[in-house]
């Protein structure tokens, strides 16, 4: 453990971290974004899911600093009364939340798939990756839509409530398997080239042991790239579905769903709903992909010497 | 098949009659073609190597050379279990086990292993020295003591001259000749006895060749190694080599003792060969230039192999294949005309 | 009079350690006709030198001082369109890897009649006859057939003849040739290095062969430079420096070819490898791999002791010539 430190001190990734301002400034915010929005309970003025603590009286109250504002609110309360900054903090730890657990699907699904399509190649190859295709040649919202409407159809709205945080986890982390498939398959046909492939083989190593321990993590690279942009996707997706109403139920909201509800108010005035879960929600895929940006110029093979 | 100064020795290793063809991956359709008013499928192979048999005696150094293309490496590749020989067999010890399941090939594994020609591609970069060399001690020898691994890795690393107190670094923080001592270590530490060697030397350096190619000579020795080395670099093997066999369009032309491969070549392809390497001394004999390019080996031409390019080629070299003839030097030679003492 | 001259020539490449000198000191010259050869292990600077004499050292490098005087010019002060009438046209190239001329989407036709028509404002018809004739002089078959073929058509030993072609063109006084048959087989080998020679030899062009193979050196050149870790160590006639080497790591060198032992001996190694640009040993970069070694050589870089023909780099051997006198 120790020598993998030493090793990442003394890297190039470290040393272009620290030259890069943009890289900085993206992995500061995100880090704080996080730490807020999972340390919400203990920093949150008030608790959003507790209906105890909301006062519909306060509903509608503008930030602040505006003229009508209530410094009990700094940026506000939407039409059923939250503090809008409390539920922000506690909406962006659900979109985290289901980003992260997705883009974990994601990979289990899509390494150990492009894995075996890339190191066995022949028919399973060639029926995985058509599988792939098939399976992006449908777009994710709209796999999304029909899974979660057919869902929602059948079991009742109340029992998808409660279930739709692990609906939303499985739905976008199967459509987007592909992506990984995709890039982990090729990154392994190139290993699978290299001559240290086949020295373990003359060894006589059977081939889970040389696709885990040895091509997988020569694979790293291109997966933390991927991995990092899809996050950002994934928290897109949820937004856009729970925009659409298929996602986070309104009593314990996500990004999306806020700005969802807040939409219904922004002709009658009341703009800071739906602007300010906008303007985090903006913040944070933009911080995540300008760190993928990076990321991909750091770890590119032609600039990357190893 | 046996050479002269072994007959009594048993053979370690066999080549029997090889041959591996590689099918060109093109699409259905474009192997359809018309031929004569039908339409014909028509699947291309690659034919790497063409009838090939070698015998491998112990403590030998076998040399095969040739110039690229002409199938040396593909024989280090099915000698090792990398590829399977499209017909043909491979023998150790006379068991025979190209067809063998992975399984049951474990035994000969441990006592067959490779080294690799880029030292930059053969060690894996994100494994430390240590783990890189521990592998095989561990996966060869179930059960064993940490212990034993440690001394065991240890004395190989000393052996082919890498600190073992480095054994923690990776391969990064190594040079190309330190990176191929190593490679050479991770071979040595299940105590092979054949050692297939796929041009290891030729991506270093002129003073790094010396060092790796000195401690081939030393592992040899000291191990009783056999060597099956495959390399382009004729100086090389006339400097290493026992026995020699000379490859063209993946058939052997020429198969003899390296003093007399070198002292009266007697194969047209053997002699251009070696009348092409630069020398320092300018006493070599004059270059013998051969016609045309070498054809592809995926139309070979009919009768000899060599004759497209050779300039002793008659009538029956373009119609019938020359096998392997032994002569008086004990040399064996695939040509009609050194058979009929038109060749000089 | 030599026709190209290099005074004190140095190349830098800025790093994060600080910045790199990838050769340092590096003077020599050649005359008209001459063939001259600079020998190295990789990692020794020779291709830096000589993509340097074109400036062509490739970023973030950078010529950080001397001069490179061509007829009396000096390139390395040149304006890029004023280099441009020396590169390509009087000094001109072969790349070990021959698609690093050749384009691929074009025949070698298309790009050798271009070549005629900026350099020497030849037109269509004239530069193609030209170029035919370019490509029979360096024995490729059936020239007016192959002009219209594209580079991946032809195999590797054609490729790099019709890069011999396309360097010889604009009738260079200089062709500097990096590794031209480093990835070529060695009857191939051969034959480019023959057609080279009397080509050169024909039309009287100075040529700077870069290569690790002595074997070459010896066959080809009449002068050769020996380089290490970014300096000169050697320069004399080839002859001389391969039957007689001053410097310990030339001997070194020679001694640890093959044909230099007895079959099945021990080769003449030397011991270590070349040290990285980041970590050239202070004095004479050689010493912690040569055998006669003393205090000097640690801590101080050492000039050359000339001779005759000849010029090394050495404290030993500037003792044994002193002791000698």
């Amino acid at each position: 453990m120790i020598r993998h430190w030493r090793l990442f001190v003394d890297s190039t990734f470290l040393y272009r971290f620290r030259r890069d301002k943009v890289a900085i400034i993206s992995f500061s915010l995100l880090l704080l974004m996080v730490m807020l929005s999972f340390s919400s309970p203990l920093i949150a003025p008030y608790d959003p899911y507790d209906p105890a603590q909301i006062d519909i009286m306060d509903s509608d109250t503008p930030p602040a600093w505006q003229v009508e504002g209530d410094p009990r609110f700094p940026l506000g309360t939407d039409a059923q009364g939250r503090d809008m900054f409390s539920t922000i903090l506690y909406g962006t730890r659900i979109s985290i939340t289901i980003g992260l657990f997705a883009v974990l699907l994601q990979s289990i699904l899509g390494i150990s798939l492009g894995l075996i399509a890339g190191y066995f190649g022949g028919r399973i190859d060639a029926f995985l990756m058509r599988l792939a295709d098939i399976q992006l040649s449908f777009s994710t919202l709209m796999v999304a839509i029909i899974v979660l409407a057919i869902f929602q159809a059948s079991f009742g709205t109340e029992l998808y409530n409660d279930l739709a945080i692990f609906m939303l986890i499985l739905v976008i982390g199967i459509a987007e398997w592909p992506q990984y498939a995709r890039t982990v398959r090729a990154s392994v046909l190139a290993e699978k080239k290299k001559e240290y492939v086949d020295a373990v083989r003359v060894i006589g190593l059977g081939s889970g042991q040389i696709m885990f321990r040895h091509i997988l993590p020569n694979t790293l690279s291109p997966i933390l790239v991927i991995s990092t942009v899809q996050v950002a996707n994934a928290i897109m997706s949820e937004a856009a579905l729970s925009f659409l109403g298929l996602g986070m139920p309104v009593n314990k909201p996500s990004l999306g769903s806020l700005i969802n509800s807040g939409f219904e108010y922004i002709m009658s005035g009341s703009w800071w709903i739906t602007a300010f879960p906008a303007l985090v929600l903006i913040l944070l895929v933009l911080v995540i992909n300008l760190l993928g940006d990076w990321l991909r110029d750091v770890l590119n093979p032609k600039l990357y010497k190893d | 098949m046996e050479n002269s100064n072994s007959d009594h020795k048993a053979k370690l290793l066999e080549i029997r009659d090889l041959y591996k063809a590689f099918p060109l991956s093109s699409g259905l359709l474009e192997q359809l073609q018309f031929k004569k008013g039908r339409l014909v499928r028509n699947r291309e192979s690659v034919k790497a190597i063409n009838g090939v048999s070698l015998d491998i005696y112990p403590g030998d150094a076998l040399c095969v050379v040739g110039e690229s293309g002409c199938g040396k490496s593909t024989i280090a590749r099915v000698v090792t279990g990398l590829l399977r020989p499209t017909s043909g067999s491979i023998v150790f010890d006379n068991e025979r086990i190209d067809h063998l399941p992975p399984k049951q090939q474990l035994p000969y594994r441990r006592r067959m292993q490779m080294i690799f020609q880029n030292p930059y591609a053969s060690l894996n970069p994100r494994m430390t020295v240590r783990q890189t060399l521990e592998e095989p001690v561990r996966f060869h020898n179930p059960g064993i003591a940490n212990g034993a691994v440690k001394e065991k890795v240890e004395e190989v690393m000393a052996s082919v001259g890498v600190d073992p107190g480095w054994s923690n670094r990776f391969p990064h923080e190594f040079s190309g000749g330190q990176r191929q001592r190593i490679s050479i270590a991770r071979a040595l530490t299940v105590d092979p006895e054949v050692i297939v060697a796929d041009e290891p030397i030729s991506a270093l350096d002129v003073s790094i060749q010396a060092q790796v190619l000195n401690l081939l000579m030393e592992a040899r020795e000291e191990r009783s190694l056999t060597y099956l080395f495959i390399t382009h670099d004729l100086s090389v093997v006339e400097h290493f080599g026992s026995r020699v066999a000379v490859m063209y369009l993946g058939a052997i032309c020429e198969l003899a003792d390296t003093a007399t491969l070198f002292g009266t070549p007697r194969h047209p392809y053997t002699q251009a060969l070696l009348s092409a390497i630069p020398r320092l001394k300018l006493d070599r004999p004059a270059h013998i230039k051969l016609k045309g390019e070498i054809p592809t080996p995926i139309d070979l031409p009919k009768g000899c192999l060599f004759q497209t390019r050779c300039l002793y080629a008659d009538e029956r070299c373009r119609q019938e294949r020359p096998d392997l003839k032994k002569l008086n030097s004990g040399a064996r030679v695939a040509c009609h005309g050194v058979e009929e003492n038109r060749i000089e | 009079m030599p026709i190209l001259e290099v005074n004190n020539l140095e190349v830098r490449f800025p790093m994060r350690e600080g910045e790199l000198i990838a050769i340092r000191d590096i003077s020599f010259s050649i005359d008209r006709g001459e063939r001259l050869g600079i020998v190295g292990e990789s990692g020794a600077g020779k291709s830096v030198a000589a993509f340097a004499i074109l400036r062509l050292v490739g970023r973030p490098g950078y010529i950080s001082g001397g001069q490179i005087l061509f007829e009396g010019n000096d390139l390395a002060s040149l304006s890029p369109e004023q280099l441009r009438q020396f590169r390509g046209n009087q000094i001109t190239m072969i790349f070990q890897d021959p698609m690093m001329t050749l384009n691929p989407v074009l025949t070698i036709g298309t790009q050798m009649i271009e070549c005629l028509q900026t350099h020497k404002g030849m037109r269509r018809r004239e530069a193609r006859e030209l170029a035919v004739e370019k490509l029979r002089s360096v024995a490729i078959p059936s020239p007016e057939a192959r002009i219209n073929q594209y580079p991946h058509e032809l195999s590797g030993g054609m490729r790099q003849r019709v890069v011999i072609a396309i360097a010889l063109l604009t009738d260079p006084e200089i062709i500097i040739a990096d590794e031209p048959t480093t990835a070529l087989d060695v009857t191939i080998q051969a034959e480019i290095m023959e057609l080279l020679l009397e080509l050169c030899e024909k039309h009287q062009v100075a040529l700077i062969l870069i290569t690790h193979d002595l074997g070459v050196v010896s066959e080809i050149t009449q002068r050769a430079i020996v380089m290490y870790a970014g300096r000169i160590v050697e320069e004399g006639p080839t002859r001389s420096i391969i039957e007689q080497a001053r410097h310990p790591y030339t001997q070194g060198l020679i001694n640890a070819l093959p044909e230099r032992t007895r079959p099945g001996q021990r080769l003449n190694q030397i011991p270590g490898s070349m040290p990285t640009l980041m970590q050239i040993p202070p004095g004479c970069a050689f010493h912690p791999r040569c055998e006669h070694v003393t205090d000097v050589c640690r801590t101080q870089v050492p000039d050359y002791t000339r001779f005759d023909h000849s010029r090394v780099a050495c404290h030993w051997v500037a003792v044994q010539e002193q002791t000698s006198v």
